[in-house]
C-alpha cells in the first residue's frame, strides 16, 4: 500500500481519536496499565518494559512473604514490605507463569509499603518482589513449590 | 455495569487505616481450555484498582492475569477517619469500569 495523502488523514484521524479516549478517562491515563510489561512472557522482558531496567539490587529492606509450599497454586498468599523510604512502587514476578508480571502496585506517599494479595502459580518457580524506590530498583525473591498449578491446564 | 463485585473492610486506629478487600471476579487468565470445545476460553481480569479518599488516590493496583479469582489486597495508608468514604475506580480488562465506595469504620 502506497502511503498517499488520504491513508495519512485517516491515520491522523484514528490516532486522534485513541487519544481524545484517553483524554475522556482520565482515571485510565493516570493508572496506565503497561500491556508490554503484563504480556511480556519473560521476566527480563517483563522488567525491562515495566521499568526500563532487568537488574534490581537485592535488598534486606525488601521482604518477601510467601509459603515455601503452596498446595494450591491459584490462591498464593503473597505479601510484600519494605522499610525504604521513597517507595513508589511494588510489584510481583513469578517467574514460571506464563506471564511474570502478576501485579503492580503504586504506593503514594502516606501508604504504607506493605501490600499483601494473592496470584496464581503455574508451576514451582522463583517468585520476586521489586520495589522501586527513589527512582532505584530493590528486590527480594523466594522459591516457592507447588503441589497443584493454578493456570488452567 | 455489575454492582457491588467489592467488599471493603477499612478500619481506621492511631491515624491511620488498614484496608482488606476482595473483589467478587472470576480473573479469567486466557490460559485455561474450555473442557468441551477444547478452545481457549479468553482473558477476563481486573486490570486496574484505584482507591481514593478525599480524591486523593491512596492505592492503586496494576493487575495481570496472574491474580488468583476473587483478587484480595491488604493495605494501609496515613490519615482517614472512621466515617470518611473511599472511592474505588476499577477497570476491566474488557475496558468495562465501575466506582463504588466504602466507608471507613
Amino acid at each position: 500500500m502506497s502511503i498517499n495523502r488520504r491513508t495519512v488523514v485517516k491515520a491522523i484521524a484514528t490516532g486522534g481519536a485513541l487519544i481524545g479516549a484517553s483524554v475522556l478517562m482520565p482515571k485510565i491515563a493516570f493508572a496506565a496499565w503497561s500491556k508490554d510489561a503484563f504480556q511480556a512472557k519473560e521476566q527480563t522482558a517483563a522488567m525491562n518494559a515495566l521499568f526500563d531496567s532487568a537488574t534490581p539490587e537485592e535488598s534486606a529492606e525488601v521482604t518477601l512473604k510467601a509459603p515455601d509450599i503452596a498446595e494450591n497454586g491459584a490462591v498464593v498468599p503473597v505479601t510484600v514490605v519494605s522499610t525504604l523510604s521513597g517507595v513508589e512502587s511494588m510489584s510481583i514476578f513469578i517467574e514460571g507463569n506464563p506471564s511474570p508480571l502478576a501485579a503492580e502496585f503504586i504506593i503514594p506517599a502516606g501508604t504504607k509499603a506493605d501490600v499483601s494479595t494473592r496470584v496464581r502459580m503455574g508451576k514451582s518457580t522463583k517468585v520476586t518482589a521489586v520495589v522501586k524506590a527513589n527512582g532505584k530498583l530493590y528486590s527480594a525473591a523466594k522459591e516457592v513449590k507447588v503441589t497443584i498449578g493454578g493456570c488452567g491446564g | 455495569m455489575a454492582k457491588g463485585i467489592l467488599k471493603v473492610k477499612a478500619k481506621s486506629s492511631g491515624g491511620n487505616t488498614s484496608v482488606k478487600m476482595m473483589a467478587k471476579h472470576v480473573m479469567e487468565s486466557g490460559q485455561r481450555k474450555d473442557a468441551k470445545t477444547g478452545e481457549l476460553i479468553p482473558a477476563l481480569f481486573l486490570q486496574t484498582l484505584i482507591v481514593k479518599l478525599a480524591d486523593k488516590v491512596v492505592f492503586e493496583a496494576n493487575l495481570g492475569p496472574a491474580v488468583s479469582k476473587n483478587p484480595y489486597f491488604a493495605f494501609s495508608f496515613e490519615g482517614g477517619a472512621s466515617g470518611d468514604e473511599m472511592t474505588m475506580d476499577w477497570i476491566e480488562s474488557t475496558g468495562k469500569t465501575g466506582t463504588e465506595t466504602a466507608a471507613i469504620k
